[in-house]
């Protein structure tokens, strides 16, 4: 039984997954492992006055308690990639510079006896008053030398003041968004293992080969010494993708105690010390003809960052991209705080971007007039008006006219506050997005045996969106086999590099690899059915040059419905509905599931996260799962998406664009829109909810 | 973290010897309690493991219905008597927490549960609750979720429970035993405000277990309902609920009425002063606002929770609605 592309196969994982017999990173067994607890701050700025850990030590069982004084010196300078790179607080000093702060490393035998012991390291602290705010008069901002996709921080195009000033219409308005923790079900873990000078790191991470290089420089290592392995990755959404504490405090604490070291994160330390989406404050600023034609943009991007380092959330990029808008001033402007240091969470940026943007189009829609998807085709970019590239495939238009349709945009009643069921106010919104195309440089190994079987190889991750379903269907599909007949082993850096597994690459970058390896596998056979020697193949997959004249991106047109209360202003959203193109889709199934999830992450982003925090503290006070709160079954009514199913000849060998994160760009902005629909209100400050609805 | 010991009992008797020992706790579904060993909030010495103790059966009495206190939270709310005859009671469990919590909260622990106020639950921070004299973290920081009625200077914390709050309106008795004696607690007497001391929270003293809680029948109970508003429309606390009954007489006026409220107070909040407005009175729009600016007229915000004025009027009015519509 042969299969095709694009077949809505189940996971090949399921079982396994939820039988318990996937193993995760902290399922790992191995002999005589040591537990490690981390000891966090509770202030977010100061500085270590005193460190008692007598008592610690004293807990029978207790391996080691290591602090800013006895700590071995780890290069907090991981170098690499610019935009990746992390400066880390790694027990150096002692400096506090935001809230859980790790302050002390304990290791003992077994993991009760940490926590034990962990709990008996007494930190006093000279505290000093934190920057928990942008507002602080004792914040002040500065511009990055780069966004965090390494873009410029200022784009400009035209004279957007000057035509601003000549605009017949001019609406302007500030939205922002709080701090997001990403929150994956499964926590962070690592089990740090040495041979020798020789390191073995199982890992929940989302880039086996990255994390290798960061290690292998923390602690001198040739890269060819440290070996990262992780099969299953439990949900991710960007935190996983860079090294963090737990990493290099595993395996220093490895070191000393000179057993293996397993440290798993508790859910609250994963808000502080793995990453975070940044607060933004953005303005937007359109001038417009009366019919909506918009003839200047201002787009200005106020985000947060940490004491130590820079992130930049690329909040602007999508705006530079997404219209055909003549001039045009964007800028991304930063502001440290005592916050650990923010990170990439699915679609950084976009996510951001779209919601102000698409949330920004939907008033200037109200202001002039019209139809909220008649302005954007109004404004319609046929060709990237920021890298001045005609697009490898753009199917926006499509992708309106298809939602329009399914969604049933046109029973919408213009007016706000207009449509109701029973006592319930009814509101539809609607919003674009886009996601860049990106490869991240892979390498795949296909090899068949006399019998038939077939093995496939990389050191890419399954992250929980399905890379072994997908790559297994592309590798079956290539050599028209029986997918029953393909194995694969991922997640090891013994196998072929493959960078992160982020930026909605994977199937891009590895699959294509996989495809080149598997047809010159399939001509190595020359037709015959089974090798008469066993056969392998190697391929390496990059960025083609022919690319380069095209700015490539998948899209998104995203609808919503929502029902709100009007006395309890309780927003339910009744109905959701995305049309993506994604270039050729390689498994329906899980393309949906990838699409159904963002969109719902969306809505979370529109009514229900943020991370809270004492003003005066910096403390992060809801960093649990019941006050951090996540959309639930009982807030959705129908949720469903749709891809137009278009291969992209251009973008890579298989046709493929991101599927992974074009479901959460636009997806608050829809929600958003369509509470304003149903309200009238305009709420400009996410989340939404029946707090600030009053 | 600290070493505690752990006691199945097996005899209410052997449970009050036990739990009259220093630094102990009863568990029960441990919902609350483990949760809060984990955050060093609450660090019993010893744990008296009741669940197999015989207090599960919810029984008919003179006066109403008998819940047993290790009743689980799911099968109260679908007892088929507590449906039919306090609609708001089942109302109010089924609203609460998440399926997996209710399937393993008891009905005693419930009326327990602690608050959900940050402050409260980080050892990090400032908590008169928590441990007293040391102030509260919530009265100049985020109080968005905080009491507006009940409060005081030490302590504007929110009481969690959804099911208590429906005791408060309908006259609930708690039912406890000790080595003292068997107590019948009205439940306006059982929940004490924080005045001073916010640590404690009820009429219970050292050693005192919940056998029972009794729900007495009304005509305004079998006519009732509980409206809760929150962030989600599951697994949240309420930012403001509402219990509410009523009995009609026959020209339609409001025979009996009863009123409390959730979310918004440090205590289950029977609203007496609404009551006064409603009873006797024509049920209708102004009626229900009369009522409402009268029981919130005693509201006392702080700086990010005045929005729950307007929201527990509102909802106030809705369950009011309801039940008379």
């Amino acid at each position: 039984m042969t299969i095709a592309i694009g077949e809505a196969r189940e996971r090949v994982d399921a079982i396994a997954k939820v039988t318990g017999a996937a193993t995760y990173s902290a399922e790992h067994q191995l002999d005589d492992v040591a537990f490690a607890v981390l000891v966090l701050s509770t202030v977010a700025r100061g500085r270590i006055a005193r460190i008692d850990d007598a008592d610690a030590r004293a807990v029978p069982g207790t391996l080691a308690v290591i602090t800013h004084r006895n700590a071995p010196v780890l290069n907090g300078e991981i170098t690499g990639r610019p935009g990746l790179d992390k400066h880390l607080l790694l027990l150096a000093d002692d400096r506090i510079q935001f809230d859980r702060q790790p302050v002390a490393i304990v290791v003992a035998a077994d993991l009760e006896t940490a926590r034990e012991a962990a709990a008996l390291v007494r930190v006093e602290y000279a505290s000093e008053p934190p920057i928990a705010s942008v507002d602080d008069p004792r914040a002040s901002w500065f511009f990055p030398k780069q966004t965090a996709h390494m873009e410029p921080p200022e784009i400009v195009r035209g004279d957007a003041a000057s035509a601003r000033a000549a605009a017949a219409v001019v609406v302007s308005a500030t939205y922002t968004t709080p701090l997001e923790n990403h929150n994956p079900i499964e926590p962070h873990a690592s089990i740090a293992a040495w041979d020798g000078d020789r390191l073995t790191i199982y890992d929940a991470t989302q880039g086996v080969f990255e994390e290798r290089r960061k290690i292998a420089g923390v602690f001198g290592l040739p890269e060819d010494d440290v070996r990262i392995i992780s099969p299953y990755v439990g949900g991710a959404f960007g935190n996983k993708g860079s090294v963090w504490y737990h990493q290099v405090f595993a395996a220093a604490a490895a070191r000393i105690v000179d057993r293996p070291v397993k440290l798993v994160l508790d859910r609250d330390q994963m808000f502080a010390i793995t990453g975070h989406r940044p607060h933004t404050r953005q303005t937007i600023t359109f001038g417009a003809d009366g019919d909506g034609t918009v003839t200047s943009f201002e787009h200005d991007v106020l985000a947060t960052t940490s004491m130590f380092d820079v992130f930049t959330e690329s909040a602007g990029e999508y705006t530079a991209m997404a219209y055909a808008f003549p001039n045009v001033i964007i800028r991304h402007r930063l502001v440290r705080t005592n916050f650990g240091t923010p990170t990439f969470m699915r679609a950084p940026g976009e996510a951001t971007g779209t919601y102000a943007l698409e949330t920004a189009l939907d008033e200037l829609a109200e202001a002039v007039g019209i139809d909220p998807i008649a302005l954007r085709l109004r404004n319609y970019a046929e060709s990237d008006p920021n890298k001045e590239k005609p697009f490898s495939t753009k199917y926006l238009r499509e992708c309106y006219a298809r939602g329009a349709e399914r969604f049933g945009w046109g029973a919408r009643s213009r007016a706000p506050r207009s449509m109701r069921d029973g006592r319930e106010l009814i509101g539809y919104g609607m919003a674009g997005g886009a996601y860049p195309a990106q490869i991240f440089d892979a390498a795949a190994s296909v090899s068949m045996e006399t019998d038939g079987r077939v093995t496939v190889r990389s050191g890419t991750q399954e992250i929980g969106q399905g890379t072994y379903t997908a790559i297994e269907q592309i590798a079956a599909s290539e050599l028209a086999i029986d997918p029953a007949r393909v194995r694969l082993e991922l997640g090891d850096t013994r196998y072929p590099r493959a960078m992160n597994s982020g930026g909605s690459t994977t199937i891009a970058s590895v699959g294509s690899a996989v495809a080149l390896a598997c047809r010159d596998l399939a001509r190595q056979l020359g037709g015959r059915s089974r090798p008469e020697r066993r056969l392998s193949a190697t391929a390496t997959f990059t960025t083609p040059d022919d690319r380069e004249g095209y700015s490539c991106y998948s899209f998104a047109a995203q609808f919503a419905e929502v029902g709100v209360d009007p006395d309890l202003r309780t927003v339910r959203v009744r109905r959701m509905f995305g049309v993506f193109d994604v270039g050729r889709v390689i498994n329906a199934r899980l393309a949906h599931s990838q699409f159904v999830g963002a969109m719902t992450m969306g809505i979370g982003m529109a009514l229900f996260e943020r991370t809270i925090v004492d003003p005066r503290t910096a403390r992060i006070m809801n960093a649990n799962l019941a006050d951090y709160l996540l959309p639930t079954n009982a807030d959705i009514g129908q949720i469903d998406a749709e891809a137009l199913g278009i291969r992209d000849d251009i973008v890579n060998p298989i046709g493929t664009k991101p599927v992974g994160e074009i479901g959460i760009c636009g997806a608050a902005a829809a929600v958003a829109n369509a509470v304003y629909h149903a309200t009238g209100r305009r709420i400009r400050d996410l989340p939404i909810g029946p707090r600030v609805l009053g | 973290m600290q070493p505690v010991s752990y006691r199945r009992v097996r005899a209410v008797d052997e449970a009050v010897r036990a739990g009259s020992a220093p630094g102990s706790a009863f568990y029960a579904g441990g919902t609350t309690l483990v949760d809060l060993m984990k955050l060093d909030v609450m660090m019993p010495a010893s744990l008296i493991d009741i669940t197999h103790l015989p207090l599960a059966a919810i029984e008919e009495t003179n006066r109403g219905l008998r819940i047993g206190a290790l009743a689980r939270m799911s099968d109260v709310a679908r007892d088929a008597r507590v449906v039919e005859r306090f609609p708001a009671v089942a109302e109010a469990l089924e609203r609460s927490a998440s399926g997996q919590l209710r399937n393993m909260a008891t009905i005693g622990g419930n009326v327990l549960q602690r608050t959900r106020c940050a402050y409260f639950r980080d050892a990090a921070t400032p908590c008169n609750k928590r441990r007293p004299g040391s102030g509260c973290g919530a009265r100049e920081g985020i109080n968005e979720d905080h009491a507006i009625l009940g409060t005081s200077e030490a302590c504007i914390a929110v009481h969690a429970s959804d099911f208590a709050v429906t005791l408060a309106a309908f006259d609930a008795i708690v039912h406890t035993t000790s080595a003292n004696g068997e107590r019948a607690i009205p439940s306006a007497a059982f929940f004490h405000r924080p005045e001073a001391t916010p640590d404690r929270e009820t009429a219970l003293e050292p050693g005192d277990l919940i056998v029972a809680i009794e729900l007495p029948r009304s005509r305004a109970a079998a006519r009732s309902t509980y409206v809760k508003v929150r962030d989600r429309t599951s697994y949240a606390f309420a930012l403001a609920s509402c219990a509410a009954g009523v009995e009609r007489a026959p020209d339609g006026t409001l025979a009996d009425v009863r009123v409390a409220l959730g979310g918004v107070a440090t205590v289950p909040w029977r609203a007496h002063a609404a009551e006064a407005v409603l009873r006797g009175a024509r049920p209708n729009a102004e009626t229900f606002a009369a009522a409402a600016r009268a029981e919130f007229a005693q509201a006392r915000p702080t700086t990010q929770n005045a929005y729950k004025i307007e929201l527990g009027m509102r909802t106030m009015v809705r369950a009011l609605e309801t039940v008379t519509a």
